[in-house]
């Protein structure tokens, strides 16, 4: 409170002028030391730290790897510092922005900001009732200052000086021989709606957070997706969501294409990527169709669908030893280089007498080099697949969920190739291996894309967006706005009029605009043209 | 004229406007260093001791003197001034030539992005010279120019190129624009602060007695650079909160399918505009008005520097650029 005070009523800011006030000392009980406690935490002061500190707790979420970015980062710096993870873990520094210690700090900081603008809002108020002040009583220490004697009256004086004031859109008072005037309120205003407009944008991201929904599906082009939470790789809802509040829309993916750069230093960086979907927002509604893209999401009903990312899925058929089609069809192989070198696995867990897995990489464009197979561009122009092959007792149904990606290999043989090597084979499409000791085969059929798609509703947005556009348009007027007060005071010495003129900035720019001039300029031609 | 013409313009451009800054910044050196020695002479106006060594302290305390016209710092400051103009012309062809080389906005790789924000710095220096005495500033914001341009010919550059899917949207001229400018305001600003603090000091040294050199006593007083800082700060402020904090997470919405989601670029520009929140604060707080607001604002010149530079080459996230 204090400083607010200090911050509309003093002069102009000059460095080093008032000695730092000091915080009272707790009063005894436990309501005086309540409200010690609160001065101090909606002091300017504490303002201050607090932002330091947001600075300072937001730095390590961008060195430390984040849970919500990028979960595997996070598990493989488990893997590596495994006592200094445990430590980083107790302190949330994995999810720093959901930290216990990060939510303490802006939300201490907004109970400040709420602390100090309520109070200044009705200084505000009551400063927009009151009247422009009475000069005080010597004119000539503030900055600005100008005597000078003409032979107008003291009247026509003041009523040039009015006129000239509210020319300049000053709220003019009449005193006695005197008048005050003042500009620029719209700066506390506009300071006011900058905190205001803050709290509305966190009560809008906290709406987002509370009731919105992200999530993200693989999808093999030719294939479809509906809206519910079953189908969905990876779900995460906001705290207050609930299943019902997923609009019930199915959408299918008719194509993907993607386009890279084939020349220059530049080379294989992509272009564009292009996914024609059709959908229908319920299972009664007519089906549409949309060009997904990049920066162009499909909005459904407020829920937005985003082409995050593509890969391709190759196409095999698995035979067993008994010649029975074990399985057949798109398997997704998950990207691992800006060439597409994509790893990914095939199971046939229900060949039989042996079950069978297959564990590799699909290459677009595959050559082979020094370290063996590998892509060297993005697209498919010479796409082969490198697999190593496993055998071994048909599984038990368990009922466990099992990884799409991932092979379990502990209770599974390698095939080797007879010379006492691991078997592994390169494939173009097309082409076939039997697999040593008659246990099956596996053919190459072709490849298929897929599209990964995040499915997301943050309601709440448009109003965080409301909030910092309103906030800047406030930051605006308390920065630009010039707060001025100006007086002029007139008395009659020796039958002549003396005029004195003077203004104080009351922001922090500690200028004084023109105003002082022009009116002793009106006044000075007043007194020539009598 | 065909791409491949406009390009080796640009690439012709662009170096050449380093030379010119890194001239414009000797003669500015000239103009500092000048005034160590020039003292001597009878000609100044300025009293020199009997011995001709010492100047009496608290001669020109707020650095008004106005020496004749025609002495040699003045002219290697105008000299400085008007070689920063030439280098400034030739800049803006080389970024406007990269850009119509590319067929697109010039600012799509660090080399751009680098080149097109020190553009940025040279306007908001050269656009308030026309508004006020800065030629002081002119030693600071021609070495930044020079050596941004220096390092963006010599390890940054890339050839002209298309872009990422995710960079083809309007919002990338919106955003990195606003960006590029409030970021030429923070360097103007914090160059500023910088040379308040040494004003500054060397003021209060000379209240206790303790000569001021003559090129420190040419600028102005600490009180107008101070003055000039905030200006540039309260301009800079809005458009950085408009860029970052609107403008990126509207653009982010649509490329990414979230609005903020804490990528390390994220992150610094949410710290840059905390810091520079805090200075705006400092300056209406008592005890931190003057050299400690001055500092907040040169530390959030350094986090917007390294949110720039550092967060691309040390940092992982989605913010990278096609070619670094």
């Amino acid at each position: 409170m204090s400083e607010v005070k200090e911050h509309v009523e003093t002069e102009p800011v000059m460095s080093g002028g008032k000695p730092p006030e000091r915080p009272e000392p707790p009063a005894l009980g436990l309501v005086g030391w309540l409200r010690w406690s609160w001065r101090q935490l909606t002091s300017m002061k504490t303002a201050l730290v607090l932002l330091f500190l947001l600075a300072l707790g937001a730095v390590p979420g961008s060195l430390i790897p984040q849970i919500p970015v990028d979960p595997i980062k996070v598990s493989d710096f488990y893997e590596a510092n495994p006592s200094l993870a445990s430590w980083y873990d107790k302190f949330g520094l994995f999810d720093v922005y959901k930290s216990v210690w990060f939510s303490a700090i802006y939300l201490l900081l907004f109970i400040s900001l709420i602390g100090c603008v309520v109070p200044r809002l009705q200084v505000y108020l009551k400063a927009l009732r009151a009247r422009p002040p009475k000069p005080p009583r010597n004119l000539n220490r503030l900055p600005g200052h100008q005597r000078f004697e003409t032979d107008a009256s003291e009247a026509d004086v003041l009523a040039a000086a009015h006129q000239e004031l509210r020319k300049r859109r000053f709220r003019v008072e009449t005193y006695d021989g005197a008048i005050g005037a003042e500009r620029g309120y719209l700066r506390e205003a506009g300071n006011l709606v900058f905190h205001f407009s803050l709290i509305l944008t966190l009560v809008g991201v906290a709406w987002g957070s509370l009731f919105g929904y992200r999530g993200t599906v693989l999808v093999v082009v030719g294939n479809g997706f509906s809206n519910a939470v079953a189908q969905y790789d990876d779900f995460t809802p906001g705290r207050s969501f609930t299943p019902d509040d997923l609009p019930p829309f199915t959408l299918t993916v008719n194509s993907f294409k993607a386009t890279f750069e084939t020349q220059g230093p530049q080379r294989g960086a992509a272009r564009s990527f292009d996914a024609g979907i059709t959908y229908q927002e319920t299972p009664e509604s007519p089906e549409k169709s949309y060009d997904l893209q990049v920066n162009h999401p499909l909005s459904i009903d407020g829920t937005k669908v985003h082409l995050l990312g593509h890969g391709y899925a190759p196409k095999v058929t698995v035979r067993d030893g008994k010649g029975d089609i074990a399985f057949s069809g798109p398997s997704p192989f998950l990207p691992q280089d800006a060439n597409f070198s994509s790893f990914g696995v095939v199971k046939a867990p229900d060949a039989r007498p042996a079950q069978l897995g297959f564990e590799g990489f699909f290459l677009p464009t595959a050559v082979i080099d020094q370290r063996g197979p590998v892509s060297v561009f993005p697209d498919a122009v010479n796409p082969a697949l490198v697999l190593t092959a496993y055998y071994g007792r048909p599984a038990d149904e368990t009922g466990k969920p099992q990884s799409v990606y991932q092979l379990d290999k502990t209770k599974l043989t390698q095939f080797d190739d007879g010379k006492g090597d691991k078997l592994r084979f390169q494939l173009a499409p097309g082409q076939s291996i039997d697999l040593p000791d008659g246990r099956g085969s596996l053919t190459f059929d072709s490849y298929d894309q897929w599209v990964k798609l995040q499915i997301s509703h943050t309601p709440g947005l448009n109003l965080a967006l409301a909030g910092i556009l309103l906030a800047i348009l406030g930051l605006m007027g308390s920065l630009f706005v010039h707060p001025r007060r100006t007086w002029v005071r007139v008395r009659t010495e020796d039958g002549r009029t003396v005029v004195e003129v003077a203004g104080l900035d009351r922001g922090p720019e500690r200028g004084l605009g023109d105003e002082l001039d022009a009116i002793s300029n009106i006044l000075n031609r007043k007194r020539e043209q009598a | 004229m065909n791409s491949a013409t406009l390009a080796s313009l640009s690439n012709l451009l662009v170096p050449t406007a380093t030379v010119i800054y890194t001239l414009a910044l000797l003669a500015h050196t000239v103009e500092w260093s000048s005034g160590l020695r020039v003292r001597k002479p009878a000609e100044q106006k300025v009293l020199v001791g009997a011995d001709g060594a010492e100047i009496p302290a608290g001669a020109d305390a707020d650095g008004t003197d106005e020496p004749d016209r025609s002495s040699r710092w003045q002219q290697a400051s105008r000299i400085g001034v008007l070689l920063t103009v030439l280098a400034f012309v030739m800049h803006a062809g080389g970024v406007l030539t990269r850009g119509l080389a590319a067929g697109r906005v010039p600012w799509g790789n660090m080399y751009e992005f680098a080149i097109t924000a020190s553009l940025a710095v040279a306007a908001v220096y050269l656009f308030l010279l026309t508004r006020q005495r800065l030629e002081w500033l002119g030693l600071l914001v021609t070495f930044v120019l020079a050596a941004t341009l220096g390092i963006a010919v010599l390890a940054l550059y890339v050839p002209a190129a298309d872009l990422l899917p995710a960079l083809h949207s309007y919002w990338l001229v919106i955003h990195v624009s606003a960006a590029a400018v409030a970021g030429g305001g923070f360097t103007v600003g914090g160059l500023a602060s910088i040379l308040y603090l040494i004003k500054s000091r060397a003021e209060a040294r000379e209240a206790d007695g303790k000569p001021m050199s003559a090129a420190l006593r040419r600028v102005p007083s600490s009180a107008g650079m101070d003055a000039v800082a905030y200006k540039v700060h309260a301009f800079a402020f809005p458009l950085w909160t408009f860029g970052v904090l609107v403008a990126g997470p509207i653009w982010a919405y649509y490329a990414w399918g979230r609005a903020w989601g804490w990528d390390p670029k994220e992150v610094w520009s949410l710290v840059t505009w905390v810091v520079y929140a805090a200075y705006l604060h400092a300056r209406a707080t008592a005890g931190w008005r003057g050299r400690r607001a001055a500092w907040v604002a040169i530390a959030g010149w350094v986090v917007f520097l390294f949110n720039f530079i550092g967060v691309n080459l040390l940092l992982s996230g989605i913010h990278a650029y096609s070619g670094l």
